[in-house]
């Protein structure tokens, strides 16, 4: 079985600091480190291999120095990495970014035979999008499992696969047809430490490192910033609401009265919403 | 699995693991260098001087990429007391030369640095590995080490021991004792942002120079200690370390210590407006010469602060790792094209050449001085409070005659500490010094 993990390499979030100065973000001397959340699909994706068998190849785009992090997937029991590297690439939006990584999803399949499943994390720590896993399914045509907190059950000569998916309100109970694109929930595992033959294995593996025309893509207007939509028009801190919230006391009474208090204050504060909902109510 | 062997095995990438494992690597041999950071630097969040001789003989065109702060052209030595200072300080156009003899950094950066030449050398590094033992064969030679991963031992001809100060390994397989709270000094430090041009106007400073405070007196509150201000780029170091058995004994923390120095009325100004950033404490090997533990043995040398290597007198440390670590290697390099085994016997070739050069001969120069300051607490809280006294007798115009002045400032003196005391701490420190 051959397993992708795609992997972000991000600036630890915890060693960031702002210039007192300038008010901008210094990210001289910043550690990077994996994206946390891509921490929980590695692990999983080994506990896979580990299971039935197979290979684990981890991919990443990003400048050079991303080779660390895929250096470190290795070191964790990845058998193989793969750098996306190229200037076309810089400035990629989410759209741009899914593109690149299915094509290079495509290649890696060409080369060392198509995975059954492609992990990512949830989504990023410095991005916060959770739209990158799902676009590479999308382009890739693969069933997608999102917030998947356990896989049940894989069976790959029936070519199906089982997960348990947190959703609102519940756990769903999935299972889909191979090959599929799982986004993995935080929490859900804990990533292993490498042995002593992972850690050397992984200090002098060489790290397949693709350009754009490398893992065939040709349409480098779909890369990059020319392949973003997306513009940041401006990053601001929000400025905190003026009013404080009000508390209303809930300790050993009925519930009903808590709610009957918390209503009246809303109302209180939105006369219009109140008389709104009378209306909506005399209408059933 | 089939176990693998390295020529040597480095603990550690300080500036004397990555000295021991460039200069192994360097002579062709098969190097694995273990480090428990989550990179080389990720323990070393300080501000430091970076001597650059010693680098130099390392990597001579070092200037070209490490990440430098400024080079050094105004030392400042302050004796304080609890309201003044009294300071030597010298400056010279002549440090503005092509290749500056110091400079400050981080070490943060620096180690990060240095690492990656060690690992374009050739060197295997693992970090996030901690070595926890040294392996030994029936007859108590050393022949690898055991980590905290599995997966087993990993071999070696030698094992380099840079593990810094505290010197966990060694002890833990019985090479040498445990640390003794009089021979070593614990350190705190912050680093402090500043706006450049806030920072080189208040230190009279432009393009890359640098100034360097190291000052001494009643700010240790009679503890042998030191506190220091060095600027960077756009901070500055601050901190105060003092020997570990004064501050138990005396109950002060050193961070009350540092709070204390950075109010002082000379530091204050210096320090206004900037922004802490970092906040680390560490350990100094103080003890000199005598509290060295051995050093080489079967299979093993011991390189840097895990050698107790450094000049407390001159705020020398990182040059006698970088240096130690060199001296270490090339012995082991030189051992292996003679193909003789790293044993004591040959190993012994270390300590001379160690004895040979500035490293030793300077530790055993001041072997006396880390006793003489334990021993007569007044050389750092009645001197700079006499030495006060008397400048500021001196300065202040008052209507007394110039003759009066001085007899009263020489009466004084001797009310203090009485001419015997006089006399015998000059004696002290002179012969320490010698
Ligand atoms: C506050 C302060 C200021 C100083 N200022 C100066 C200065 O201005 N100039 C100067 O020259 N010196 C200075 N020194 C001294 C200098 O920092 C040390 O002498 C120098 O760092 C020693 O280098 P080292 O390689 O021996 O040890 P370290 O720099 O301590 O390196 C040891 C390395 O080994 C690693 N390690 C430890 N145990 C293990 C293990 N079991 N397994 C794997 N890895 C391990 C550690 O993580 C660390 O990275 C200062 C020290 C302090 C505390």
């Amino acid at each position: 079985m051959h397993i992708v993990v795609c992997i972000k390499q991000v600036p630890d979030s915890a060693q960031i600091r702002v210039h007192p100065v300038t008010n901008t973000i210094m990210r001289q001397g910043v550690p990077t480190i994996i994206n946390p959340y891509d921490l929980f699909a590695l692990e999983e994706a080994l506990r896979l291999r580990d299971k039935v068998g197979g290979e684990v190849t981890v991919l990443t785009m990003g400048p050079p120095m991303a080779e660390d992090a895929l250096r470190k997937a290795l070191g964790i029991g990845a058998n193989r990495g793969v750098l996306l590297t190229d200037r076309f690439f810089a400035g990629s939006d989410t759209l741009a970014t899914s593109f690149a990584l299915a094509q290079a999803v495509r290649k890696i399949g060409e080369t060392w035979g198509a995975p059954e499943v492609v992990f990512t994390g949830k989504q990023t720590i410095d991005g916060d999008t959770a739209q990158v896993g799902p676009g590479i399914a999308r382009r890739l045509g693969l069933n997608q499992l999102t917030y998947v907190a356990a896989i049940n059950a894989i069976d790959l000569e029936a070519g199906t696969i089982a997960v348990a998916r947190r959703a609102e309100g519940g756990v769903q109970e999935l299972s889909t047809k191979l090959p599929a694109l799982i986004t993995m929930l935080e929490g859900t595992n804990e990533i292993r430490r490498g042995t002593v033959p992972d850690v050397l294995r992984a200090a002098r593996a060489k790290i397949e490192v693709w350009n754009a025309a490398a893992a065939g893509i040709t349409e480098v207007g779909m890369c990059g910033l020319r392949g973003s939509p997306t513009v940041v028009k401006r990053v601001f801190a929000p400025t905190p609401r003026a009013a404080k919230a009000e508390q209303v006391e809930a300790k050993d009474r009925p519930y009903e009265a808590v709610a009957e208090d918390v209503m009246e204050r809303i109302f209180a504060a939105q006369p219009a919403m109140e008389a709104e909902l009378m209306r909506t109510a005399a209408g059933y | 699995m089939a176990q693998e062997r390295f020529d040597a095995i480095v603990v550690g990438a300080g500036p004397a693991g990555n000295a021991a494992a460039l200069t192994l690597a360097k002579g062709g041999l098969k190097v694995l260098q273990i480090e428990r950071g989550e990179y080389p630097g990720a323990k070393n969040v300080q501000g430091a001087i970076l001597y650059a001789d010693a680098l130099e003989k390392l990597i001579p065109d070092f200037r070209d990429d490490a990440p430098l702060e400024r080079h050094v052209i105004e030392q400042r030595i302050w004796m304080m007391d609890d309201t003044s200072h009294t300071g030597m300080h010298y400056r010279s156009d002549d440090f503005n030369e092509e290749r500056p003899n110091r400079y400050t950094i981080l070490r943060s950066q620096f180690d990060r640095w240095f690492s990656s030449k060690v690992r374009e050398a050739g060197a295997i590094l693992l970090c996030e590995t901690t070595v926890t033992e040294l392996l030994k064969d029936s007859r108590d030679r050393v022949i690898g080490v055991l980590t905290d991963r599995h997966g087993g031992p990993i071999l070696a001809d030698v094992v380099v021991l840079s593990e810094g100060v505290n010197g966990l390994v060694g002890q833990r397989s019985g090479l040498r004792d445990e640390l003794k709270p009089k021979t070593v000094a614990l350190a705190v430090k912050e680093t402090h942002f500043l706006p450049q041009e806030v920072l080189e106007n208040r230190f009279n400073l432009t393009g890359d120079a640098g100034v360097v405070i190291e000052a001494m007196g009643t700010i240790t509150q009679g503890m042998t200690g030191t506190a220091f201000l060095y600027t960077n780029r756009e901070s500055l170091s601050v901190g105060i370390g003092c020997m570990v058995a004064d501050l138990a004994a005396a109950g002060v923390t050193p961070y009350s210590l540092l709070d204390r120095f950075k109010r002082h009325p000379s530091i204050a100004p210096l320090i206004a407006g900037s922004e802490v950033k970092e906040y680390a404490a560490h350990l100094i090997p103080e003890g000199g010469y005598n509290a060295m533990p051995e050093i080489f043995g079967d299979g093993w040398v011991v390189a840097g602060d895990a050698a107790h290597l450094v000049n407390s007198v001159h705020r020398e440390g990182s040059n006698l790792a970088m240096t130690s670590g060199r001296i270490a290697a090339e012995t082991i390099v030189w051992l292996k094209r003679r193909r003789e085994p790293c044993t004591k016997e040959y190993l012994a070739e270390y300590h001379r050449r160690l004895e040979a050069s500035f490293v030793l001969k300077d530790m055993k120069k001041y072997r006396k001085i880390p006793d003489v300051l334990h021993n007569n607490p007044q050389l750092l809280s009645l001197y700079p409070r006499l030495l006060s006294n008397a400048a500021q007798a001196f300065f202040r115009v008052d209507g007394q005659d110039k003759k009066t002045k001085e007899t009263q400032i020489l009466k004084s003196l001797r009310k203090q500490r009485g001419i015997g005391g006089l006399i015998g701490d000059a004696m002290k420190m002179a012969r320490a010094w010698r």
